[in-house]
């Protein structure tokens, strides 16, 4: 009995069609990931969504939970479910480059503990996927191991900074992926990718074993073809940690518990501002149209004002910069990868932070370590926390009026790969949607709402208070039912999906 | 807002980054272009709005101090790039003279 026989093609559909289908035995995890390692290598060579492919790590990861499943043995959650990992998270002996020259060939002694309770539930790392270097981007175009490209055009970029997650989940290499936010770095590339991706609540899921970039706004999420995917693997791999003193110590409530409630009564807030000036129209129509669905199923539509979310950007690059500044210090020749070789320290310290770091990320610690240096300190690093502040109220008060607010995730479809490399303010810019949440430190999810006149995906974004992710899934969940987005580019230039890829509903 | 060649030549060395004078030239327009463009906060961040750090109050989170299992100490230093003994390997620190 193989899977191509009774039920079609695995890589055709979501993790939870997966799993009904491995639990009643009708297909194996060994052709589940069988099949997806197939596709990745018919098909990546054009997209490059992976940095390194886990082959036989992840066969038998796979033949084990079979023989776990045929033994009547406990399987986890997740059971075979294929998964891309963001190449920023620590896997014991894999190497793990985080897009950077300076990590190349690094192979950490310990697993982050994302990577731990995906094994505990069973999903099979597939793949580690491409990112900006460091995490610091919008495009997936600074990584050191060259851009990823994304499937619904490869002349276009996959967003970023998680965009080889994005894209490995886009093209149905694995129905699942894991991204780290930091600014936007899993909703923007969910956006322009057309995928789920969320950004949970600061501190809900554990940064131990995850490359640091901005400590205060880190955090790790989901990717997913399907909001009950999401929901399913933030479930996973969510709650305290006592490895990471940033970990919040409280439980997760089950966000699959109320995933199909509805949204009859809730209060939804379209964030009015952000649907002007610079914003695409074809974006701008989603937004609307996503607003006036909601509206139809019974949601309460408010229209809400951050009003200091203007100056969100300027706020987070010097923010972001500072605490990269910091953290990329280890980077120094001795403790990690590369080092060039010199006749003192500070000369082998500067040669090799020089060779190894890419140009944007050496922008950022010089940004950083000028925001943070004697007599600057105070007027950029301190005014941009107090900006922080009024951005929190500014959330706090939106709330006091609505349980989710609505905006845009991205001011843009995807662009064209170069068409900002070369101006890194423009490409900054990308975050004007997606930055205030993570300064604020609240959950927020972007969802594929339908396309723009050039058939290029769409992402509208939802965000609530902290902690209530279970908000956030239901309402994404209504809203995706209502859209009934469909999931195969018509542009050419596309990696197309598999054959009986089924429309969302 | 425009910085000098000298002071992104500080910055640089103050990060242990050798840069080139046209490496550095590059970093002073691009940097003197965002920082002019940050200093907009310099509108509403005023004296009487606290700063913050950390979107999610969490203040001392304590536990037991107790010993539990840790890294073995010759995995911990496996990876850099010159190991000796079980320790890492940096060129000279103190000078022949000093």
């Amino acid at each position: 009995m193989t899977a191509a026989r009774t039920h079609g093609d695995p890589t055709a559909v979501d993790a939870t069609s997966l799993l009904e289908l491995l639990e009643a035995g009708d297909v194996s995890a060994e052709e589940v990931v069988s099949a997806h390692l197939s596709r990745i290598a018919d098909l990546d060579d054009d997209v490059h969504a992976f940095v390194t492919v886990l082959d036989e790590q992840a066969m038998d990861h796979a033949r084990d939970i079979d023989r776990r499943r045929a033994a009547g043995e406990v399987v986890g959650p997740l059971a075979g479910v294929p998964i891309a990992l963001k190449d920023v998270l620590c896997t014991k002996s894999v190497t793990t480059t985080c897009g950077s020259r300076m990590l190349a060939d690094h192979r950490p002694p310990y697993d982050a503990t994302v990577v731990s309770r995906l094994r505990d539930a069973d999903a099979v790392v597939i793949g580690k996927a491409n990112m900006d270097e460091f995490a610091m981007g919008s495009s997936t175009e600074n990584s050191a191991f060259g851009v990823t490209r994304n499937p619904w055009d490869l002349t276009r970029v996959p967003g970023g900074s998680s965009g080889g997650s994005a894209a490995a989940v886009a093209a149905h290499f694995a129905p699942l992926g894991i991204g780290t936010d930091t600014g936007g770095s899993i909703r923007q590339p969910a956006a322009l990718c057309g995928v789920v991706g969320m950004k949970p609540t600061y501190g809900r899921v554990s940064r131990y074993g995850l490359i640091a970039f901005a400590s205060s706004l880190d955090q790790v999420g989901p990717f997913a073809r399907s909001v009950t995917d999401a929901a399913r693997l933030y479930t996973a791999v969510a709650g305290h940690d006592p490895r990471d003193s940033t970990s919040i110590p409280e439980d997760v409530p089950d966000g699959m518990a109320s995933l199909e409630r509805g949204v009859e009564g809730l209060r939804v807030g379209v964030i009015a501002d952000a649907l002007g000036d610079g914003v695409e129209p074809g974006v701008v129509a989603r937004v609307r149209e996503a607003a006036q669905l909601l509206g139809k199923l019974g949601a309460e539509v408010v229209d809400v004002s951050l009003p200091h979310a203007r100056y969100g950007i300027a706020a987070y690059y010097l923010i972001a910069p500072s605490e990269a500044s910091s953290n990329l210090a280890r980077y120094d020749g001795v403790r990690y990868g590369l080092r060039v070789d010199g006749d003192t320290t500070e000369a082998m310290m500067a040669g090799t932070r020089s060779a190894g770091f890419g140009p944007e990320v050496i922008r950022r610690i010089m940004i950083g370590t000028y925001a943070l240096s004697a007599g600057y300190y105070d007027a950029y690093y301190v005014s941009a926390q107090r900006v922080r502040t009024l951005i929190i109220r500014d959330y706090d008060a939106a709330f006091e009026q609505c349980d989710v607010v609505l905006s845009p995730t991205s001011p843009s479809t995807a662009f064209e790969i170069g068409a900002k490399a070369d101006d890194p303010l423009a490409m900054y810019l990308n975050d004007v949607f997606t930055v205030p949440a993570s300064l604020a430190g609240v959950p927020a999810l972007s969802l594929p709402a339908g396309l723009d006149d050039d058939g290029l995906p769409v992402g509208v974004q939802l965000a609530a208070p902290l902690l209530d992710e279970a908000t956030l899934f239901r309402a994404a969940r209504a809203l995706e039912a209502e859209l009934a987005f469909d999931p195969v580019p018509r542009r050419a230039n596309a990696v197309h999906p598999p054959e009986g890829s089924a429309t969302k509903a | 807002m425009s910085l000098s060649i000298d002071d992104v030549r500080h910055v640089a060395n103050l990060a242990r980054l050798a840069l080139d004078d046209d490496e550095l030239e590059q970093l002073r327009d691009e940097l003197s272009r965002i920082l002019g463009y940050a200093e907009q906060i310099g509108d509403v961040a005023t004296a009487d709005v606290p700063p913050t750090s950390h979107a999610y109050p969490l203040t001392n989170v304590w536990r037991d101090d107790e010993v539990r299992p840790s890294l073995d100490p010759a995995a911990a230093v496996a990876t850099g790039p010159a190991i000796e003994d079980g320790r890492f390997r940096v060129p000279r620190i103190i000078g022949e003279d000093a």
